[in-house]
């Protein structure tokens, strides 16, 4: 679905990805870990080009998405992109948060669109939320309706960039399970973060990343009880110290 | 001089001032122009303001519009670097020689100044907003434009309005220079009643409390305007 080929990004004299290459299958679960400043979010911002890389290529469902042809916000509308501090369009209500991108972008009438989001809405309880402002909500209620937010335009994808690194413990939990539902329906979804028992749990692979590059990929069970690179041992005993 | 003949020579004042002559309607035709002046110069302020912010903050990110830029910055340049009379009288003796409808000159002149004016605080409103706003627009497929218009800037306008409503207010009493050229603005409609009168009381009191009621409006006007946008900020 995703194929990175020798990716590089420099921000100045700071080489944040050195000739990273990357496949995602269909239906595939990444979970990307790695210490800060790893280059891991940059990584993600690069595969809806939030971020431009400096070289390489990145083939999205069969076109080069980083060529000049390329109309990146046609690919956009299949990428769901979700970001750490939420991003909620504080000045709109939640129903139109959702609505928003899928009506502007004509692919729903305003009533097919409403009819949508009032069905996500409900399945993660907060129908009742629909015409709050997002001010009104908490930590993971904001980002959970971020999610349905990018779920409305029904992407082939979703990118997660540290989804729970912004919210209070308590939270973390209402966000991880909807990820995982999405994740059981067979959503293809690249995450970015440090819940570990996430990747444990939800992962089919997991990729640990160190200095700007992919040091090792695996299936969760053996990165996580057996973790070949020197950095991942030491990354792992320190996060988990008590496991 | 005692107390009545005082009294008497007020009413005097006051029946030169506004009665004789329907002088209250050269009032009135002042307070006319001063209105639409300051309006119609405010709506071109905003429109030349937004689009100048706009550009200015989208040259950053768009190599294409570095010309723009320049193009810009010269603006506010010039209008912030030069006095308003000066601008009014360049535009009715050169620019507009040939026009002889001066309420137009002005309000042309007005909104121009007002627009560099208004692009700076549009530009700083614009850089407030946090940059997850315009990733969390393009992520979601809307292009620059489109998250600008529907996100960035409702938000920027809203933080901004305060500053706004200053620049709209100081604009209002600004027009008072329009005297410059021919146009009976507020302002001038009292100079000529007075130079009729040599009474200088009653016409220039009327004038100074025609402003205050006007920007008390204006001011009016704007706190209900912050009040419906800061709807989504109640929690």
């Amino acid at each position: 679905m995703i194929e990175i080929n020798k990716l590089n990004k420099k921000f100045g004299n700071n080489h944040i990805i050195k000739d990273v290459s990357l496949k995602v299958n269909k239906g595939d679960k990444v979970v990307i870990i790695g210490p800060s400043g790893s280059g891991k979010s940059t990584l993600l911002r690069c595969m809806n080009l939030l971020e431009v890389p400096d070289s390489g290529s990145i083939i999205f469902e069969g076109q080069d998405i980083t060529s000049k042809e390329c109309n990146i916000n046609k690919v956009r509308q299949r990428m769901g992109m979700v970001f750490q501090h939420f991003n909620l369009f504080p000045h709109l209500t939640v129903m139109e948060n959702i609505t928003l991108a899928p009506v502007k972008l004509n692919i729903l009438t305003k009533e097919e669109a409403e009819k949508n989001a009032l069905k996500l809405l409900d399945r993660i309880g907060l129908y009742d939320k629909r015409n709050e402002y997002p001010a009104k909500l908490s930590g993971g209620q904001k980002q959970r309706i971020a999610i349905v937010r990018s779920l409305a335009m029904k992407p082939a994808i979703m990118l997660f960039d540290e989804p729970t690194s912004a919210l209070d413990p308590e939270m973390i939990g209402e966000v991880l399970n909807l990820m995982k539902e999405l994740a059981d329906e067979g959503m293809t979804m690249v995450v970015v973060t440090h819940e570990m028992g996430f990747a444990k749990s939800v992962a089919n692979k997991v990729l640990f990343m160190d200095e700007g590059q992919i040091i090792e990929e695996n299936n969760p069970l053996s990165f996580f009880s057996n973790p070949v690179h020197e950095r991942a041992k030491e990354f792992l005993s320190k996060i988990l110290y008590s496991v | 001089m005692n107390l009545n003949s005082v009294y008497e020579q007020l009413l005097i004042n006051f029946n030169k001032t506004f009665v004789q002559e329907a002088r209250y309607k050269l009032f009135l035709t002042g307070i006319k122009n001063t209105i639409i002046i300051a309006f119609f110069a405010t709506v071109i302020g905003i429109v030349i303001g937004l689009f100048v912010a706009v550009i200015r903050y989208s040259a950053k990110t768009n190599k294409k519009l570095f010309v723009f830029d320049k193009i810009c910055s010269l603006y506010v340049a010039v209008i912030r670097g030069t006095p308003v009379v000066v601008q009014l009288l360049i535009m009715y003796y050169t620019i507009f020689s040939n026009m002889d409808n001066s309420v137009f000159i002005a309000i042309i002149t007005f909104g121009i100044n007002s627009g560099a004016y208004v692009a700076e605080i549009a530009r700083a409103g614009i850089e407030s907003i946090d940059k997850g706003q315009m990733e969390a627009g393009l992520s979601l497929g809307l292009n620059r434009n489109k998250t600008m218009f529907l996100i960035i800037l409702p938000q920027a306008i809203k933080n901004i309005l305060p500053a706004l409503g200053n620049e709209f207010i100081a604009l209002l009493k600004e027009t008072s220079v329009v005297g410059f050229v021919p146009v009976i603005d507020l302002t001038n409609a009292g100079n000529i009643v007075r130079s009729r009168t040599f009474d200088p009381f009653f016409s220039l009191y009327a004038v100074a409390v025609g402003y205050l009621v006007m920007v008390l409006g204006l001011g009016a006007v704007q706190k209900k305007l912050e009040r419906r946008l800061s709807q989504s900020d109640r929690n």
